[in-house]
């Protein structure tokens, strides 16, 4: 088998279930095919890939980038050493908020809105911007306590080890 | 002494082979060529990412995509395939084993579906976070060493495409945004079906390399360091095709946060998620629009159609009677009255939809079973119940013999809270004058507005074969 994995690159199983997969997704394009929208749903479908892949992910990735920078930027401005990291203190509550943004974004962006009043019979009351904001806060608050409470901690051990 | 028998030290294998095959010339001479990033390894900074890592999330959705994709394929079939009514309905060989859906236990259908929604959005944090920690590999130069690897990387589509196709799919449905243009239960069944074929050859292919990984990697390995401890994981492939960062940034992070973070965040998810199945819990679903309360009456429940969209009227109840069909007398006429004067059964039992959220109810009224004996059909093999609903996709519903037959199945003429308060008669937008109840039935299937069921002997039950394309 060695000349197979030479030419290949890999063993037969791993050229088997590829292919099985292959079987399996044609036969599921194919009996997709004749339904109305097909091709719409081809499209959402590849465009889910490019809107993870290649949007979302290089904007997070982006967004992270001040973050690290301002903390590179601290230890260089000052050579006060940091007790308590700030930066996942930041990080972590922004994650949850756009996290949460992400997964009930058509309920928060009013997407659904209509189809809520005419099939639910819920009348568009509920301000589900403001109900995320205060998510976002609560999730703040959260970090900021715990920063709060590492820095405290951070003193009183300064301080015993000083004595 | 042994080490005089011993073969002359062989030179320190490398942890990794390079696996370049046919036609070598090709890819070595791609690999050759400078790339700009984010095709350079340099790109990738994070001193987090590596195959223990990404085999730690890779673990996580082993366990649970299993669960969702089966709850989800038993869904398809609590929708009674046999009769047609399963959606898609002519799926051919592309559909799961034929089990006829059971009405025990009651909260069976809200326990799977539940469990296919629930569980699909607490795993959203593990998904994007195992894309995050592969991102490298999307990038990777030369793009291809093998035909291997050419195939594997396409066979990525229809994983990765899958996940998050079945993802934004049933995100934007159960919030009832259905811009997306083409039939919701159409698309979310191939999409499985593709996204079922990837996972298990992504499986089948990566099972080997996770179980080493996470071997290699204990958990008093990696999971002990704290920030300033964390070390990248040991090269695990030539620079460009490494989960490894070749040039790492400081850790600003250690392995423990980030896997807690994401913990956290499928916590999150979950928290503001369960309060649409559990009734002590509902305020904390607070950004989503189903599964809610509308007040503390036995009528404020989630509806999921109101009558204004069913085109029923207020009117509905004026001079109602319904029509009990199938019998070998002829059709029956039972008006509120008649309906009301014959045994009560009360049971409680959960109503549990589709798109994942359940209540339970007490609902009180008269047994189906009853109502085939009145129309003169005590044993039949399936009844078909129609709505005063003239259009929309269920309007009428067909039940299989258990389903009429269940003790706790009723044709419901009152609700109430599932405490034993006060009952009161159905409000109109939850199918006043009478609707279906019956137990581990998926919501749209008890239907509202009831006009008529017509209860069929096996000759006209209407039960396709077994492949479902009746």
């Amino acid at each position: 088998m060695a000349w197979f994995r030479r030419f290949y690159g890999e063993s037969p199983l791993h050229l088997l279930a590829l292919i099985a997969c292959f079987a399996l997704a044609g036969a599921a394009l194919l009996a997709l095919s004749p339904s109305p929208g097909a091709v719409t749903i081809a499209i959402w479908f590849v465009a889910a890939v490019i809107g993870h892949d290649l949007v979302l992910y290089p904007l997070y990735a982006l967004a992270d980038r001040p973050l690290v920078l301002a903390r590179r930027a601290r230890r260089r401005v000052s050579s006060r050493p940091v007790t308590v990291a700030a930066t996942n203190h930041v990080r972590l509550p922004v994650l949850g908020s756009l996290l949460v943004g992400l997964v009930w974004f058509p309920t928060i962006s009013g997407g659904g809105a209509e189809v809520l009043a005419f099939a639910a019979g819920l009348p568009p009351t509920i301000d589900y911007v403001m109900r995320w904001l205060l998510v976002t806060a609560v999730l703040f608050l959260a970090s900021a306590v715990v920063y709060a409470v590492r820095l405290g901690r951070a003193a009183v051990r300064e301080r015993t080890s000083g004595l | 002494m042994t080490s005089t028998t011993e073969p002359p030290a062989t030179p320190q294998r490398t942890p990794y082979e390079p696996a370049y095959g046919f036609p070598r010339a090709l890819w070595r001479g791609l690999a050759r060529v400078p790339v700009p990033p984010p095709f350079s390894p340099r790109t990738w900074r994070s001193p987090l990412r590596g195959r223990w890592l990404t085999s730690v999330f890779g673990l996580v959705l082993l366990v649970g995509l299993p669960v969702v994709i089966v709850t989800g394929f038993l869904s398809w079939l609590a929708y009674g395939p046999q009769f047609g009514q399963a959606i898609p309905a002519d799926v051919g060989y592309l559909r799961p084993p034929p089990l006829a859906w059971p009405t025990s236990p009651a909260w069976l259908y809200r326990l799977t579906q539940g469990l296919h929604v629930g569980l699909g959005l607490v795993l959203v944090p593990v998904i994007l976070a195992k894309l995050w920690s592969v991102v490298p590999k999307l990038f990777a130069w030369p793009p291809v060493r093998s035909i291997a690897q050419l195939l594997e990387r396409v066979s990525l589509l229809a994983l990765v495409g899958g996940i998050l196709f079945e993802l934004v799919t049933g995100i934007m449905n159960i919030q009832y945004d259905y811009s997306f243009g083409f039939d919701f239960y159409t698309a979310h069944y191939w999409g499985a079906w593709v996204f079922v074929g990837g996972f298990v050859a992504h499986v089948v292919i990566k099972l080997p390399t996770m179980v080493r990984s996470l071997r290699r990697g204990g958990p008093g390995r990696w999971l002990h360091d704290g920030v300033e401890e964390t070390e990248p994981e040991p090269a695990d492939d030539e620079p460009g095709h490494s989960l490894v960062a070749t040039s790492p940034s400081p850790p600003t992070m250690s392995r423990r946060t980030l896997l807690g973070a994401v913990a956290g965040g499928s916590a999150l998810v979950g928290l503001l998620t369960i309060g649409t199945t559990v009734d002590a819990l509902r305020p904390l679903a607070l950004l989503s629009p189903r599964g809610r309360s509308y007040g503390t009456g036995p009528n404020d429940f989630q509806v999921n159609r109101t009558a204004f969209a069913a085109g029923i009227g207020p009117g509905v109840g004026d001079g109602w009677a319904l029509v009990l069909r199938g019998g070998p007398a002829g059709g029956v006429r039972l008006d509120r009255a008649a309906l009301a004067a014959m045994p009560q059964h009360t049971a409680t039992l959960p109503i549990a939809c589709v798109e994942g959220w359940s209540e339970t109810r007490t609902w009180s009224g008269v047994r189906l079973r009853d109502l085939a004996a009145r129309a003169g059909v005590p044993a039949p093999a399936a009844a078909v119940v129609a709505s005063l609903e003239r259009a929309g996709p269920f309007a009428r519903a067909t039940l299989q013999a258990d389903q009429v037959l269940d003790p706790d199945s009723l044709l419901a003429l009152r609700v109430g809270d599932d405490g034993g308060g006060p009952m009161a008669d159905l409000s109109l937008d939850h199918g006043f004058p009478a609707r279906v109840i019956v137990p581990a039935l998926p919501g749209v299937h008890n239907t509202k507005w009831v006009g008529a069921i017509d209860f069929r002997d096996a000759q006209r039950s209407g039960a396709g074969p077994v492949r479902g394309g009746a």
